[in-house]
């Protein structure tokens, strides 16, 4: 077998976001659009409505002026685990459109098999899916920046942030060419953490006790994933969802509104 | 046959139950779902061979490094590039969607001549021999008249042999009216001139320093170079740097620092003097700085012990008198503190006085030409450029008194001042303005009293627009020559926004010209050689690349290979040479200009009872709010706190908005002396009572549907104020009111 040989171990692809280097800036919403062929709009101010797979929400502390603080905090999709591959989108899927891939744990979207039900927007927790109510329109000569390695969503499908799977399979196939069965860390980055320019994204694979990632959480697989760093934490940890973006911050107030605490109650 | 109900139902369910059998429902419905995605409008983008292609931005003046992902000819994705000494791989929001400007519906394809009203948007497409002509003729006309020094120019930058090619035209044509987009390096400059007696560009060591204490600086909104401060700014969190903000409002930096301490908006300075007076009281400042490198120390200090006590300095301020002596404590317990100004992103100049007060915090504690200080970066010639002969227009049109006042002796210091402009054209004291030349910038929008600025320019009776985008300036022009864009020219671009070492980037073209376009300094040697004699003999090349090579000299080499030049060598002056002053010493004050530094408060247009709020405005890395505005891709993430359909929000503190009955999210009608709009209301915990603030960036009028309409213009809002000793604007905002709409 060749797991037992020690290749091809299951990857676990992962994110750790540090929020206190995190400035809001929104490169790595950008940075997604134009990798991923994002479309957009005129108004885009009705959130809701406004396709992104990588969104950066606002946080304050609630405190009035002088004490009120801001925190940035970027959501991609968590591609959540929850238990043996079952995410609450991948559950509801009547279409099969979307999938658990157990050898990276990305969650994934086909477009062509999705057929608009939304099941998966509902079941979503984290509102990283969006709807596509509208055909897409890249005006004047803008068709010419498209990414041919991801496909062009048309009106009526679910779309989501894939991890830049495509850059995960260029990877693979640069490694094949070379005769190696695995890559670097270095080999698969998202774009939004390669563009960060603050360095706040960390990309890699939680197995992987040599990757950042890992470092950085030092995820407890045993606890469905659980970060044993106490600045660490996942968006509604008690969901059991799972998910596979971790957050760093070291100011409790952060860390406690990633999950809906009740008052005293210690995260 | 009788149909009852007992048939109709088996038959319905039967039929049902059948159907569901078999496997047609399916098949229809992954038909349909495959039907309805095959839409021919959809596009599949076009594979071809995969590379990368490397520049520079030119966007905003920060110089990072670029690496385009190209498919085939087409460029599909902006990447930073990686080990480029600025921002090494990392990238703003703004670059990233460069693309979006090089394909989007902005671009001006051919040269265009007016044929309706200014500002009507009917053009003529007309060709680049024609458009030259018409410009050479007019210009030729002036000149012959005597009437060179009525033509004035606008350009983005001041550095980089575009810009100097056109500074070169205009004095070889004979008018000295160049001006160029102000910034905060404007101020610091002047500060370098008259306390260090240099002439350089402010630098800042701040990936070395252990404590930065902002005066209202974005340091990560867009001050300096923003890549490298996002940078710098997580290094500061690696290491423990202590990062305290001082500011009215809860930024973006405010929110990233140690310590927030909102302040009376306008009001900085009064606190930097208050910290040298608790530097000065406790002896903490530098003994071996003070004693052997500076001049009239002692004269300063006896105002500074008499004017600024904490309890005079809180009143000014509304910051505590323990923060005060804390901040100056600390400042002066670390091992290389670091103060800084220049407001947001650093667009408005500001005050001299106060960028001095702030600069004097730095040299008390000698953080001056050493590690983690202000280093004073020499404006070395980079370029060779050949002597010109001046014929006897150029010379006589050269020495007239400039529009704008820059140089004259009330604006000794001033080489531009662009916030005067409007008003001296306006008011034609010595002559009028016939004709203005703008290239690298869009003064119609980004100059504070937009109105003013947009009266002026329709009084100017020839206007031509080197712009590549129907920017508001095109707008209002009679021609277009459109220049390529960034992606598509060849370029240097000098990086002086605040770095330590003298640096130069290289612009170079990642794809063919889309459209008719033409390089705006193989334009300006165009019109010379047209305009012939002496003008047309300052410019011996054939065109701009010939050009760049000659002036780069051995740096051309470097440049086209490396795509960057560094000076390596290049180390700060020793503190014992580093001062070219009268007393060949750092200088606290001087006297012969009046100038030292002090707080200087600013009155404020418009009175209070009519206008009971202080409106300031906020930078964001998500508002491009200087020569380019926001592509789709940026104005699609501006928040929903910010923009809200075609309505900004406006920052406002809960209880102040309770006072005036103002709901959250509630349309309201903001007016100041100067313009007014309609905003919706956004309950703000992090912002000053009796203080509002509203976005830069937004408001446009021209460009394309994703950009234009949406909010209100700051810049309509706001009119500039006048630094008495710099004459450069120093407003910070005005008084404003807001009403339930």
């Amino acid at each position: 077998m060749k797991e037992a040989q020690g290749h091809n171990k299951t990857k676990k692809f992962g994110m750790v976001i540090d929020l206190d280097k995190c400035t809001g800036c929104g490169a790595c919403m950008v940075a997604c659009m134009a990798e991923n062929n994002v479309s957009f709009r005129e108004d885009e101010s009705d959130k809701q409505l406004s396709t992104a797979w990588m969104r950066v929400y606002k946080m304050t502390n609630g405190k009035p002026f002088p004490d009120a603080d801001v925190c940035y905090i970027p959501r991609p999709c968590m591609h959540c685990e929850g238990h043996g591959g079952h995410s609450p989108c991948v559950s509801v899927c009547p279409a099969t459109a979307t999938d658990y891939d157990n050898n990276t744990g990305i969650v994934s979207q086909i477009y062509t098999r999705c057929f608009g039900c939304r099941y998966c927007l509902a079941a979503c927790p984290y509102h990283a899916r969006v709807f596509n109510w509208w055909d897409p329109v890249w005006p004047a000569d803008m068709e010419k920046m498209l990414n041919p390695d991801v496909s062009v969503r048309m009106r009526g499908v679910v779309e989501k942030c894939s991890f830049c799977y495509h850059r995960y399979q260029r990877a693979m196939e640069k490694a094949h060419y070379e005769e190696r069965h695995e890559i670097e860390e270095d080999e698969y980055q998202t774009s939004c953490t390669q563009a960060c320019p603050a360095g706040a994204i960390t990309f890699g694979d939680l197995n992987n006790p040599d990757h950042t990632v890992n470092q950085l959480v030092k995820p407890d697989n045993r606890h469905g994933g659980r970060p044993k760093n106490p600045q660490a934490f996942r968006l509604l940890e008690r969901l059991g969802t799972n998910p596979k973006v971790y957050y760093l911050s070291s100011r409790e107030w952060v860390i406690r509104a990633g999950d809906n605490y009740v008052k005293n109650e210690n995260h | 046959m009788k149909i009852d109900r007992r048939s109709f139902l088996a038959l319905t369910i039967g039929g049902a139950a059948g159907t569901a059998l078999t496997p047609l429902p399916w098949k229809l419905t992954d038909d349909s779902s495959i039907w309805s995605q095959n839409w021919p409008w959809t596009p599949v983008p076009a594979k071809g061979e995969n590379s990368y292609a490397y520049t520079s931005c030119t966007l905003c003046p920060g110089g990072c490094g670029l690496m385009v992902r190209m498919v085939g000819d087409r460029a599909v994705k902006i990447e930073g590039l990686e080990g480029h000494p600025i921002n090494d791989g990392g990238i703003c929001i703004l670059g990233l969607s460069g693309l979006q400007l090089l394909y989007g519906a902005t671009r001006v394809k051919t040269p265009l001549k007016r044929i309706g009203k200014r500002g009507e948007g009917r053009w003529e497409k007309i060709s680049w021999d024609e458009a030259l002509a018409n410009v050479t003729a007019k210009l030729g006309q002036l000149r012959d008249a005597n009437q060179s020094h009525t033509v004035a120019c606008i350009l983005g930058s001041k550095h980089g042999t575009t810009s100097t090619l056109f500074k070169r035209f205009m004095t070889a044509y004979g008018s000295p009216n160049v001006m160029t987009t102000p910034s905060v390096q404007d101020t610091l400059e002047m500060t370098l001139q008259v306390m260090h007696g240099v002439e350089a560009e402010a630098g800042f060591d701040i990936e070395n320093s252990d404590y930065i204490l902002s005066f209202g600086s974005g340091l990560i909104e867009g001050w300096g170079s923003p890549v490298r401060m996002f940078r710098a700014n997580s290094a500061w969190r690696e290491n423990g740097v202590k990062v305290v903000q001082v500011e009215p409002r809860l930024s973006s930096t405010a929110a990233k620092s140690d310590q927030w301490i909102p302040i009376n908006p306008g009001t900085e300075a009064a606190l930097a003097m208050g910290i040298a007076h608790i530097l000065i009281k406790e002896s903490l400042f530098d003994n071996d700085f003070i004693e052997n490198h500076t001049e009239g120390f002692a004269g300063w200090k006896k105002m500074v012990l008499d004017e600024y006590t904490p309890e005079k300095v809180a009143a000014i301020t509304g910051v505590g008198k323990t923060a005060i002596v804390r901040v100056a404590r600390e400042f002066a317990g670390a091992d290389k503190p670091l103060a800084l100004c220049g407001r947001g992103c650093g667009d408005t100049p500001g005050s001299l006085a106060e960028a001095m007060a702030v600069h004097t915090v730095n040299a008390l504690v000698g953080s001056i030409n050493r590690e983690g200080g202000v280093i004073a970066v020499p404006m070395t010639a980079y370029a060779a450029w050949p002597d010109m002969t001046m014929d006897s227009m150029a010379q006589s049109g050269m020495v007239k008194s400039r529009v704008d006042g820059a140089g004259s002796d009330k604006f000794p210091m001033a080489a531009s001042l662009l916030n005067r402009f409007a008003g001296g054209v306006i008011a034609a004291d010595a002559y009028p303005v016939n004709a203005l030349l703008v290239s690298g910038a869009n003064p119609v929008y980004a100059t504070p009293d937009a109105q003013a600025f947009k009266k002026a320019v329709e009084k100017i009776p020839f206007v031509v627009s080197f712009s590549s985008y129907m920017d508001e300036t095109s707008m209002n022009a009679d021609f277009i020559l459109p220049n390529h864009v960034y992606l598509e020219r060849l370029e240097d671009v000098p990086v002086t926004a605040g770095l330590q070492k003298p640096m130069i980037g290289m612009v170079q073209p990642v794809v063919y010209p889309l459209h008719d376009t033409r390089h705006a300094g193989d334009v300006v040697i165009e019109l010379a050689r047209s305009m012939g004699g002496s003008v047309g003999d300052a410019f011996p090349w054939d065109n701009y690349e010939a050009c760049l090579e000659a002036v780069l000299g051995e740096k051309w080499d470097a440049l086209s290979e490396e795509g960057i030049w560094q000076d390596e060598n290049f180390q700060p002056a020793e503190w014992g040479e580093a001062f070219e002053t009268a007393s060949g010493k750092f200088e606290f004050m001087n006297s012969a200009m009046g100038l030292m530094p002090s707080y200087v408060p600013l009155s404020l247009e418009g009175n209070a009872s009519t206008f009971p709020l202080l409106l300031i405005p906020f930078d964001s890395m998500r508002l491009a709010s200087r020569f380019i505005s926001d592509p789709p891709f940026v104005i699609k993430t501006v928040e929903d706190t910010v923009l809200k359909g075609k309505e900004m929000c406006v920052e406002i503190n809960p209880a102040t908005a309770k006072s005036l009955g103002l709901a959250n999210g509630k349309s309201a009608v903001l007016s100041t002396p100067k313009g007014g709009a309609r905003v919706k209301i956004y309950h703000y915990d992090g912002i000053m009572p009796g203080v509002i603030a509203v976005p830069r960036g937004l408001g446009h009028t021209a460009d394309d549907k994703y950009m234009a309409g949406k909010g209100a213009n700051f810049n309509a809002l706001i009119g500039p104020v006048e630094d008495r000793a710099s004459g450069l604007d120093t407003a910070w905002g005005i008084r404003a009111k807001l009403a339930k709409a």
